[in-house]
């Protein structure tokens, strides 16, 4: 199947979802994965959909209003082996330059592989919330490296164990 | 010993309550774990009766902590008796070096801080809690058994007193929330 990797950003307003829906919709494109939301004003989507020439979506995406949006083929998800733990890594504190560079590049030195990530920078307070998939056996080890880390940048860490219960 | 708590009131401190300002994030007091402290001390029924007064003039507040007023002690209030997600409540009191000491009915829901004034977030607590601390004053122990609002706004407050803000506790990567309306 024909996969492509869609990004779009613009100037909030209303209807931007629904324009770019119907754009790919009229294509035959179908959206599976997707995330869309707010940031400081700006809205960001991030799509894959199927069904759809990337040459077509670029045509139907560039007249509206406001946005722009970057479109491009994919190899489809390989199988992946999930034998990460899930682990939650929390880091608030003053605002600085690096604080995202330095907190991941420890956690990718210790194999963990961050499948989510938020932060949100409100007045001085920095917040930066991660979900990472850490090898087996070695998150005692990732959270002294963290603790370091944060240090250092002058901030505060957790590391815990993401919690799924399956009902 | 939970009679103790039942008959207290915030008069029995004996001294007028002086409301003082709130610190936010990022503060270096609200990440450092607060002192466990002498109930009996002169300054810690004053700490205990600012705590009240600081959180009766904040709209919404329902607990707070030492640190939140940039003291690094083991003290907080607590007063969840007009909020509508309450089911047991112990009125207005004032715990000093809290533990809890049973925790169950984990289930998650969405908090925000006066610390963290821009942020909400969905923090998994015990819905019911058993907690041991002292009073102010007298130090006189008590055991409290809680459940619903009253064992999440004491979960919230001992974690002030650890150094802990909900933002340690979030559920997820989309679990912390720009705060949309100023209670």
């Amino acid at each position: 199947m024909n996969e492509l990797a869609i990004t779009v950003i613009g100037p909030d307003r209303t209807g931007i979802v629904a324009d770019v829906s119907e754009a790919l919709a009229g294509l035959g494109a179908n959206l599976s994965d997707s995330t869309m939301t707010r940031l400081r004003g700006h809205f960001a989507m991030t799509l894959i959909c199927t069904g759809a020439a990337a040459d077509d979506v670029e045509k139907a995406l560039a007249p509206i209003s406001g946005l722009l949006a970057t479109v491009r083929a994919v190899a489809p998800e390989a199988d992946t082996d999930a034998a990460g733990e899930p682990y939650l890594v929390s880091v608030h504190g003053a605002d600085r330059l690096g604080i995202v560079a330095a907190v991941t590049r420890v956690v990718a030195a210790a194999g963990g592989n961050i499948t989510d990530l938020t932060t949100r920078l409100t007045g001085p307070l920095y917040v930066l919330i991660a979900e990472v998939d850490v090898p087996p056996g070695s998150a005692d080890d990732l959270a002294v490296r963290l603790a370091v880390a944060a240090q250092e940048l002058g901030v505060e860490v957790t590391l815990r164990r993401a919690e799924s219960d399956v009902l | 010993m939970s009679d103790a708590l039942a008959d207290w009131k915030p008069d029995v401190l004996g001294v007028e309550g002086q409301v003082l300002p709130v610190v936010t994030a990022p503060a270096g007091v609200l990440s450092s774990a607060g002192a466990e402290v002498d109930p009996a001390d002169p300054a810690i029924v004053q700490l205990a009766a600012d705590l009240v007064a600081t959180m009766r003039v904040s709209p919404g507040c329902v607990g707070l902590a030492a640190p939140q007023v940039g003291v690094g002690a083991q003290v907080f209030v607590v007063d969840v008796t007009e909020h509508p997600k309450t089911v047991t409540a112990h009125g207005t009191f004032v715990l000093c070096n809290a533990r809890v000491v049973e925790a169950s009915r984990w289930r998650p829901g969405r908090e925000g801080c006066m610390s963290v004034p821009d942020l909400t977030g969905d923090v998994k607590r015990a819905g019911r809690v058993v907690v041991e601390a002292v009073l102010p004053g007298t130090g006189e122990p008590v055991r409290l058994t809680t459940d619903a609002f009253e064992a999440r706004a004491l979960q919230h407050e001992i974690d002030h007193c650890a150094g802990k803000l909900f933002l340690d506790r979030v559920a997820g990567a989309h679990a912390v929330y720009q705060r949309k309306v100023y209670l």
